[in-house]
């Protein structure tokens, strides 16, 4: 192909304006990275900004995806029918002595309660949403819920799912939030081992099985020992399940968490009139404060 | 001959179904799969995209689209945001570079070099989100990742060829 004079000018000219677009669209990605990092709000807003205007197609496209995982999970019920029923009928044979148990220790309860004058936890709000986002990227556990600012989410808030912790809210959008499960590697969750009251963080790795650090004093734990949440730090109110510990090796514990993340699909976004996990944020106001510090 | 308006809006849109299918891809990995195990390791479907049309058709995914889905991939993951806008950019960058290697290469050719590239991308990915969160991240699931796209890979070649033989071929 010829080329004349002042077009193979333009051709060289477009070339380095290309370079030029791409070497500036790396230093602006970097940028990005490092503002990131510094935690400025413009970012935030941002991102919240996005993930709302993504939120209805998500849910649009989520929906199906829950009816298809539906039917599947109805074939596997179908198939494994008679030893779930074996379990079961075993299951439900402890839960029946169980059930006797609670009910003795909940008359011994109310009677306790009567006698002290108790003030009874007020019954927490609660706003229940759909997971409409999870991206299964293997740097971070986190999923974008259908439910944001315009449904009284507030960042901070535990999400939970029946009676287990799933995580918290990391951020909020008019109509879309993010749920940072307890996995991830930034979750630090207060915990409390429930047989021997020992306090830990639950510290998330990005694994399926968090870890606890922090351990106070030197408790003999074991395997299948139940970890609920503490109520240090105002956080989560005491005594919500979190998991068992599956693993004691070389000083290091793991805890399985009760939640099975590919089973969620819808969760309960719940306000406990505390502070939530929120560095760096106004602490909760000092009344409520000392309630929860009481276990 | 000048082309009508109708013909000029044909392919206008024709020409946004690279970008397009590659959003799509997006999103199609953020839906809850409700598969056990799956859940912490999808596969980077949108990175697939960038570098198919990098090789074949680089004019409608240029490199600023690229990174404008590497910032969406950023927004929807919660991973930091500029990691995956980087690394979809280098991505682009090297296979639109080199694509002149690969026209009229055999497919295991095309497989082996995303296999490579994919493998600088997610190690680049790993490398800057330790750098970012301060400690060094679990490598496992990183490793699953990769392996998961990779298996993909042809199936998802053979799906955008079928697009760009649909709607592309002459525009």
């Amino acid at each position: 192909m010829k080329q004349s004079g002042a077009a193979g000018r333009l051709a060289t000219l477009r070339l380095l304006v290309q370079r030029f677009a791409f070497l500036s669209l790396i230093v602006a990605s970097v940028a990005l990275m490092i503002l990131g990092k510094a935690d400025i709000l413009l970012i935030e807003h941002t991102r919240t900004l996005v993930a709302d205007a993504l939120a209805p197609i998500l849910d649009a496209m989520a929906r199906p995806a829950a009816t298809i995982a539906q039917v599947t999970d109805n074939f596997h019920e179908l198939a494994n029918l008679r030893t779930e029923n074996a379990r079961l009928k075993e299951e439900n044979a402890k839960l029946m002595h169980w059930q006797t148990v609670a009910r003795r220790l909940e008359a011994e309860n109310q009677i306790l309660h009567e006698n002290l004058n108790f003030v009874p936890d007020p019954d927490p709000a609660f706003v229940t949403a759909r997971v409409i986002g999870d991206m299964g990227s293997a740097f971070g556990q986190s999923m974008l819920l259908g439910a944001g600012s315009k449904d009284g989410v507030r960042k901070g808030q535990a999400v939970l799912t029946g009676e287990a912790l799933v995580g918290h809210v990391a951020e909020v959008g008019l109509r879309s939030s993010r749920l940072l499960l307890i996995t991830d590697i930034n979750a630090r969750t207060p915990v409390l081992l429930e047989a021997t009251r020992t306090r830990a963080i639950l510290t998330g790795d990005n694994t399926q099985r968090p870890r606890l650090s922090y351990i106070s004093g030197s408790p003999t734990i074991s395997v299948g020992d139940r970890v609920v949440t503490a109520a240090s730090g105002g956080a989560f109110p005491p005594g919500i399940p979190i998991g068992v510990v599956s693993s004691v090796t070389d000083g290091i514990v793991r805890v399985e968490p009760f939640v099975q993340r590919h089973r969620l699909e819808f969760v309960s976004i719940i306000d406990f009139g505390l502070g939530g996990i929120l560095p760096f944020e106004r602490p909760p106001p000092p009344e409520r404060r000392r309630r929860s510090k009481e276990e | 001959m000048k082309a009508s308006v109708w013909v000029k809006m044909d392919t206008w849109v024709r020409h946004l179904v690279p970008f397009g299918i590659t959003l799509f891809l997006l999103l199609l990995t953020a839906i809850p799969t409700h598969a056990p195990g799956f859940s912490g390791i999808a596969p980077m479907l949108p990175l697939m995209g960038v570098y198919y049309w990098a090789i074949y058709r680089p004019d409608l995914l240029p490199a600023w689209l690229a990174f404008v889905v590497g910032l969406l991939y950023d927004i929807v993951a919660g991973t930091p945001l500029g990691v995956n806008a980087l690394v979809m950019l280098l991505v682009q960058g090297t296979a639109a570079s080199q694509r002149k290697f690969f026209l009229g290469k055999s497919f295991a050719v095309t497989w082996w070099a995303f296999g490579l590239l994919t493998a600088g991308a997610i190690g680049m990915a790993w490398v800057l989100i330790s750098f970012i969160k301060g400690r060094a991240l679990d490598v496992s699931p990183v490793i699953f990742e990769y392996l998961m796209t990779l298996s993909l890979f042809p199936l998802l070649t053979w799906t955008l060829a079928r697009t760009q033989l649909a709607f592309l071929k002459e525009v």
